[in-house]
């Protein structure tokens, strides 16, 4: 992350929060994160993890009568949170773009999928013929691999099956060339030989488009063929930021580690216990204090009260760029994190 | 039979009927859901049944446990066929065979406190000894890790990975043999998947249990399973031996999505030998002519479309389904031990 040139997208002290009946959920919680040009991150948490809160709020999607929004948000340098609705127009689509997991819900059912993906363009192009609105379509049909895009492009989206949908919405979403591509678990709703079609989809357009991807998911696997940074959240944030092979290889946040261990992973051998987090995420509406993630944490005892009263602060910890809130020593993170055995 | 087999499926069909009404107003097509399955689980053993959406695994999982009754084919439940049992014995054969189901929330009555969701299967059996019911749902909820004061309180209060326990606690009520658990970890996040896929393996060594265990997640299949069947389309394509299947797969198919699964280890991206898989899962409505996978397999000759390959075992002992089976050497890849 030693980059020089500026970020395309800085969030900076990002707290949301909703209003309930039941309390303030705080769902996101003090984030700051750099994204930089042509670089592929991925932001990786359990539900609840404030992971999806967080995505909303860069194109600013989250309902502004119960939520509440502090910090920054710069793309372009413009500031998305304070900025006129005409501008945050004019971010969507054509400087960040967006796609959702569910890609039924993401398409309308009453219009064609031609209709869809030119309305998407239409908005950033008002003058645009209907000829070359029409190229457009097509070629963009033809870019996310839609077989026979001339009699398609009249069909309506229950005629496709689920990864020809996702390729639609990805269609719109990159119609426009946005700079930055945010994926909200483009792949979960998948079966995995389409998850891997799709995934080399995105990878082979942000080749082509030269476009930051933020991609949100809770599948490691999908972190490790896709991500280069990789930020893992917890109960709304940041526990651990790293490179990708530093994140796999010396994670250095204990809930990291949990991750990590308790996955079943295809490669390793069957039987032996999976590595167990104990107990479940906390609410958001009551979090713990101190550390968020001490009460699950088998290292909270060693390091004082610490953990059950001050939030750790996000901070380099070795030399691999790696940043880590958590209250144990860098000596202890890096050697339990390279350690075959984290629990 | 021989004795250490818990369940046997010998060719399982199940056909919904579908589609516009033909003649004299009968739907004049099906989904073949199940189409011609047969399998045998172990005693003791888990057998796991992996397969994208729409390749008839719950379907299998709900005509297994006669939830759902089969177009034709018989389910024998240690050597007894189940398929006819109708009234008192059908009633006393799920005492042998109980069910796991994937959302914890929608299987579980909202209006029932935990107690009663657990003591079900006895009252429904008859088995329910007010006096006693009470302690035998306080030893079910010890023995999958709930705590057994909360016996009063109602499922929303518990969560996600709580409530998949609770369900669990239920399916041991009566004491099964078998146990049919339909994607029982796919609705939870990891770090609860790993708790239930650590409890179902303890409670199955502590009580003997034989298990078939039915998930998408390639990767939780391999953990949890002895055995392991590769459905496509309504039939079993592959199955053996989880090391072998999963080592040096024989079927197309079960190579591709293997392949498929996302490694999880960043150096290993874009490694050799990934194969793709192009297009979508045909439909069941009207599935391909010979081999149902050859419209998107790399090796699909003329053979292919012509004649269906049965599923038996090869030269090298392999059960496969495919008329050019994968070469299996003798080690590839991390060899099974």
């Amino acid at each position: 992350m030693s980059n020089t040139a500026a970020p395309v997208l800085s969030v900076q002290n990002l707290r949301v929060s909703f209003d309930t009946q039941d309390g303030t959920v705080r769902a996101v919680d003090d984030i700051s994160f750099d994204v930089y040009a042509g670089e592929t991150i991925c932001i990786v948490g359990e539900s609840g993890s404030g992971k999806s809160v967080m995505a909303g709020s860069i194109m600013r999607l989250n309902n502004s009568s119960t939520a509440t929004t502090e910090g920054k948000i710069l793309v372009n340098g413009i500031d998305v949170l304070t900025a006129s609705e005409e501008e945050v127009r004019g971010i969507r689509g054509s400087e960040v773009a967006m796609i959702f997991q569910d890609p039924m819900s993401a398409l309308n059912p009453y219009f064609t999928i031609g209709k869809q993906i030119a309305e998407a363009y239409v908005v950033h192009h008002p003058g645009a013929s209907k000829r070359e609105v029409h190229d457009v379509v097509l070629a963009m049909m033809i870019k996310v691999g839609i077989p026979s895009p001339e009699k398609r492009i009249d069909e309506y989206p229950h005629q496709f099956s689920g990864g020809m949908r996702q390729r639609i919405v990805i269609a719109i979403a990159l119609v426009n060339n946005p700079k930055i591509l945010i994926a909200d678990e483009p792949t979960t709703a998948l079966d995995v030989t389409v998850q891997a079609q799709i995934l080399d989809l995105m990878m082979s357009l942000q080749k082509e488009f030269g476009m930051t991807i933020i991609l949100i998911t809770h599948d490691l696997g999908v972190v490790a063929e896709v991500a280069q940074d990789v930020i893992v959240m917890y109960a709304g944030h940041i526990v651990e930021q790293s490179h990708v092979d530093a994140l796999f290889h010396s994670p250095t946040h204990p809930y990291s580690w949990g991750l990590l261990g308790s996955v079943a992973s295809y490669g390793a051998n069957k039987r032996g216990d999976l590595y167990t987090i104990s107990g479940s995420p906390p609410s958001l509406i009551s979090l713990p204090a101190g550390c968020a993630f001490h009460p699950r944490c088998v290292h909270s005892k060693g390091s004082g009260n610490a953990c059950m009263t001050v939030q750790p602060k996000l901070r380099d910890v070795g030399t691999d760029g790696s940043r880590s809130a958590c209250h144990l020593t860098d000596d202890v993170l890096i050697s339990i994190g390279r350690g075959s055995d984290r629990s | 039979m021989s004795s250490d087999v818990a369940l046997q499926a010998v060719d399982l069909v199940k056909h919904f009927p579908t589609g516009s009404k033909g003649l004299l107003g009968r739907p004049d097509k099906s989904v073949r859901a199940v189409d011609g399955v047969s399998f045998t689980l172990r005693k003791g053993k888990t057998l796991g049944i992996v397969g994208e959406s729409g390749c008839g695994k719950s379907t299998l999982a709900r005509v297994v446990t006669r939830l759902i009754e089969p177009t034709s084919g018989n389910i024998l439940l240690d050597g007894v066929d189940i398929t006819k049992t109708s009234g008192k014995d059908l009633r006393n054969m799920r005492r042998q065979m109980q069910m796991i189901f994937q959302d914890p929330v929608s299987s579980l009555n909202p209006r029932h406190s935990v107690g009663q969701i657990i003591a079900m299967p006895l009252r429904v059996q008859g088995l329910l000894d007010e006096e006693h019911s009470n302690e035998r749902v306080k030893e079910l909820m010890k023995l999958v890790g709930l705590n057994p004061e909360h016996f009063n309180r109602y499922p929303h209060e518990f969560s996600g990975g709580q409530r998949q326990r609770i369900g669990i606690a239920r399916s041991l009520a009566l004491n099964p043999t078998v146990i049919v658990a339909d994607e029982p970890v796919s609705a939870l996040d990891v770090s609860v998947q790993a708790q239930i896929l650590n409890l179902l393996e303890r409670l199955q060594s502590d009580l003997g249990l034989s298990m078939i265990f039915i998930a998408h997640d390639l990767s939780v299949v391999r953990h949890i399973a002895d055995d392991v069947a590769v459905m496509y389309l309504g039939k079993i394509v592959e199955i053996g031996p989880a090391e072998e299947v999963y080592a040096s797969p024989a079927h197309p198919y079960t190579k591709a999505l293997l392949s498929a699964v996302p490694i999880h280890d960043p150096s290993e991206r874009g490694g050799p030998g990934r194969i793709r898989l192009q297009g979508d899962v045909p439909s069941p409505i009207d599935p391909p002519s010979g081999c149902r996978f050859r419209t998107r397999c790399w090796k699909a000759t003329d053979l292919c479309g012509a004649v269906e390959p049965p599923l038996q075992a090869e030269a090298s002992g392999r059960v496969v389904a495919c008329h050019f089976p994968e070469e299996t050497p003798v080690s590839i890849g991390k060899s099974p031990e």
